[in-house]
C-alpha cells in the first residue's frame, strides 16, 4: 500500500515539475488533438453507412459493404493504376534529373552556382494554379506557343485539352520542373558538406571528373536520397491533387490518364455527396502507404543501416 | 598505361567545366521560359495576342491588360485582403504552436519527452483522409464560409514540429541550466534566451508556413462558398475553370448570361497571374538560403 502511495506522489511530482512546459505545448497539443487525432475516426468510417442527417454516432455499421463497391469500379482502378504509375515515374525521374543538376553545380565552383541555384529554385515558390496558367499558354489550341509553332511549320494544331494520350508526357514534365530545383539545391547543400580532403585524395590518385563523381559524390548523398526515396514511396497510393485538378482543368476528356485516387475521393466526395466510396479509399490510403514506409525502411535497414528513416 | 600532363589536365577540367555551364544553361533557360511566357504575354496587346499567341516577348507593348484589371479591382482587393489574412494568421499562429511543441520535445529533461515525441511523429504515419476533415471543419466546428476555414487546417503538422525540434537540439542545455538556476521560469527562457538565439529556425519555418498559405487555394475549393471571401490563388483557378466552362457550353446559354462581359481577356488572364504570383516571386529568392537550410535539416534524422 505504503509502495503504491510514494509511487504515486512521485508521480504527481514528476508532474508538477513539469507542469510549466506542459503548460507552454498546451495549445499544440490541443490543436493536434482536434486536427489531427479527431479526423482519425475517419479510418472507421467506411465501416459505418454514414448519412448525413445522422451524423456519425447515429449511422448505422455496415460492415466491409462500401469496400464491395470498390471491387468493380473501372474508374477506380484507373484511378490507382494511374496514382502508382505518374509517383513512380516521378521518384525515378525526378531523383535523375535533380541528382545531376546538383552534380553539375557542385563542379562548378564560381559566382555562377549562386545564380543557377536561385534561378532553379523559382518553381518551387509559385503554386500548380499558376503553372496551370502557364502550361495553357504552351497548350492552347488558338493561341499556345506549341500550336503556333506546328503552324508555323505547315502543320494543323492539336487540341491538347481533348486528347487524354498526350497527357502522361505533360504532366511528368509539370512535375520534374516544378520540384527538381528545389531537391538539387538539397542535394547540393548535402555535398558541400561532404568531407574536401575526400575529393583531393581523388584528385591526387589520378581519379578522373567521372569516377570522382561515382565514386565519391553520389556514394556521400546516397543515404540522403534514400531517405528522400522512402518518404516518397510511403506516399506512392497519395497524387498531388493540385498538379492533376489545375493542370487539366479538371477536364473529363481527360481522365483516362489523368485521373488519381486524390481527385477521385474529391469528386465523388463534393460532387456526388458519396461518403462511402471516398471514405473507404482514404482508408486504403492511409494503411497501405503506412505498410509501406514500414516495409520499405525495414529493407532498407537490413541493406543498409544509415539509410533507413527510423 | 597513359601518363597525364598538369596541362592536359587543365584543358580536360575547362572543357567538363563548359558542358556543365551548358547543361544548367538549358535548365535554366527550361526553369524561366514558363514566366517569361506568362509575363511577356501579359504585356501583349490583346489584339495582337489573338494573331501572335502567347510570347515570351510581346510583339506590341501594352499595359491594358492591366489597366482593365485594376478598373474593376474589387474582387482581386478582396482576395488580396483574405490572403493577405490568412497568410498573416497562418504564419504566426503556426509558428507559435510549432515552436512551443518542438521545444519541449525538444528538452531532455521534459519527463514526457519520449510520448509526447510519439504523439507527434503518429500523425506522420497515419491520418484520416479527406472526409473526416471535411466533416470536422464543415460539420462539428462549423466554420465552412469563415476565414478560420483557411487558417486552422494547415496551421501546423508534425513535419514542421520535428524541424524546430532539431533546431532546438543544436542548443546546448548548460545554457538553460544556467537560466533555471538564475531564476529564470520556463516562458522566460523560451521567449528572451530560445526564440533570440534561433532566429534562423523560426525564419526559416515561417517562410515554409507563409509560402504555403499564399500559394493555397484547396481551402476555398472546399470550404468557402461567398465569392467575396475566397483566396487570391482560388480566385485565379476560378477564373480559367469559368473560362472553359463557357467556351465548352453552347452559344444559346451563353446569350442569358450575364457574367459573360466580366470574361477577361486573354492578356489580362495572364496579367492576373503576374499579380497573384509576383510577390512572392521577387522576395522569396532572397531567402532561398533558409528554405535550403530548412529542407537540409527536416531530411537530418532527429
Amino acid at each position: 500500500m505504503n509502495g503504491k502511495k510514494i509511487k504515486f506522489q512521485r508521480s504527481v511530482r514528476r508532474f508538477k515539475n513539469s507542469l510549466p512546459l506542459t503548460l507552454l505545448a498546451l495549445p499544440a497539443i490541443i490543436y493536434f488533438i482536434i486536427f489531427k487525432y479527431v479526423p482519425l475516426y475517419g479510418l472507421v468510417l467506411p465501416f459505418k453507412d454514414y448519412k448525413f442527417s445522422k451524423g456519425f454516432f447515429g449511422s448505422e455499421w455496415c460492415g466491409f459493404r462500401n469496400f464491395e463497391f470498390l471491387a468493380d469500379n473501372t474508374q477506380l482502378y484507373i484511378a490507382i493504376r494511374n496514382t502508382i504509375l505518374y509517383n513512380f515515374v516521378f521518384i525515378i525521374l525526378g531523383i535523375f534529373v535533380s541528382v545531376t543538376a546538383a552534380l553539375l553545380l557542385f563542379e562548378l565552383k564560381n559566382k555562377y552556382v549562386k545564380l543557377y541555384q536561385t534561378i532553379l529554385y523559382l518553381p518551387f515558390y509559385i503554386s500548380w494554379v499558376v503553372v496551370a496558367y502557364a502550361a495553357r499558354a504552351f497548350l492552347d489550341m488558338d493561341y499556345g506557343l506549341i500550336n503556333k509553332l506546328i503552324e508555323m511549320f505547315g502543320g494543323e494544331g492539336v487540341l491538347w485539352y481533348s486528347n487524354p494520350s498526350y497527357w502522361p508526357a505533360f504532366i511528368i514534365t509539370a512535375n520534374v520542373w516544378k520540384s527538381f530545383g528545389s531537391n538539387a539545391v538539397l542535394y547540393y547543400a548535402s555535398l558541400m558538406g561532404t568531407d574536401k580532403s575526400l575529393f583531393e585524395a581523388a584528385k591526387i590518385d589520378g581519379a578522373g571528373k567521372l569516377q570522382t563523381i561515382i565514386h565519391i559524390s553520389i556514394p556521400s548523398i546516397k543515404s540522403i536520397i534514400v531517405m528522400m526515396t522512402i518518404l516518397s514511396i510511403g506516399k506512392i497510393f497519395y497524387g498531388d491533387f493540385g498538379l492533376f485538378y489545375n493542370l487539366t482543368l479538371n477536364s473529363s476528356l481527360l481522365y483516362p490518364t489523368t485521373d488519381i485516387i486524390d481527385t477521385y475521393v474529391y469528386r465523388s466526395l463534393v460532387k456526388l455527396g458519396d461518403m462511402g466510396i471516398s471514405s473507404a479509399v482514404g482508408f486504403l490510403q492511409s494503411v497501405f502507404g503506412f505498410v509501406l514506409v514500414l516495409a520499405t525502411n525495414f529493407i532498407v535497414r537490413r541493406v543498409e543501416e544509415d539509410c533507413s528513416l527510423f | 598505361m597513359k601518363k597525364r600532363t598538369a596541362q592536359s589536365y587543365d584543358r580536360e577540367d575547362r572543357r567538363f567545366e563548359i558542358v556543365c555551364h551548358l547543361i544548367l544553361i538549358i535548365l535554366s533557360v527550361c526553369c524561366l521560359y514558363p514566366f517569361l511566357i506568362i509575363l511577356g504575354s501579359s504585356f501583349e496587346a490583346q489584339k495582337q495576342l489573338v494573331i501572335t499567341g502567347y510570347r515570351a516577348i510581346p510583339v506590341k507593348f501594352s499595359l491594358e491588360a492591366y489597366s482593365s484589371i485594376f478598373s474593376y479591382p474589387e474582387r482581386i482587393f478582396d482576395a488580396y485582403k483574405i490572403t493577405a489574412i490568412s497568410t498573416v494568421l497562418t504564419t504566426a499562429g503556426g509558428i507559435y504552436l510549432e515552436s512551443t511543441l518542438g521545444y519541449v520535445i525538444s528538452r531532455k529533461d521534459y519527463s514526457y519527452r519520449s510520448g509526447l515525441s510519439m504523439f507527434v511523429f503518429f500523425t506522420m504515419l497515419f491520418n484520416g483522409g479527406l472526409v473526416p476533415s471535411y466533416i470536422l471543419i464543415s460539420r462539428w466546428l462549423e466554420l465552412k464560409d469563415t476565414i478560420w476555414a483557411l487558417v486552422l487546417p494547415g496551421l501546423a503538422g508534425a513535419w514542421h514540429v520535428l524541424m524546430f525540434k532539431t533546431f532546438f537540439m543544436a542548443i546546448p542545455p548548460a545554457l538553460i541550466e544556467s537560466a533555471k538556476i538564475d531564476g529564470a521560469k520556463e516562458y522566460t527562457i523560451f521567449f528572451r534566451i530560445i526564440i533570440p538565439l534561433s532566429k534562423p529556425a523560426f525564419a526559416c519555418i515561417g517562410l515554409f508556413l507563409l509560402l504555403q498559405a499564399w500559394n493555397d487555394w484547396y481551402s476555398s475549393l472546399l470550404y468557402i462558398e461567398t465569392e467575396s471571401k475566397v483566396q487570391l490563388q482560388y480566385l485565379l483557378m476560378s477564373i480559367m475553370q469559368n473560362i472553359e466552362k463557357l467556351n465548352n457550353a453552347d452559344p444559346a446559354q451563353l446569350g442569358i448570361n450575364a457574367g459573360m462581359q466580366n470574361i477577361p481577356s486573354l492578356n489580362a488572364r495572364m496579367a492576373m497571374c503576374v499579380i497573384a504570383a509576383g510577390p512572392i516571386l521577387v522576395i522569396f529568392p532572397f531567402f532561398q538560403k533558409y528554405f535550403v537550410k530548412g529542407l537540409t535539416v527536416g531530411s537530418v534524422k532527429g
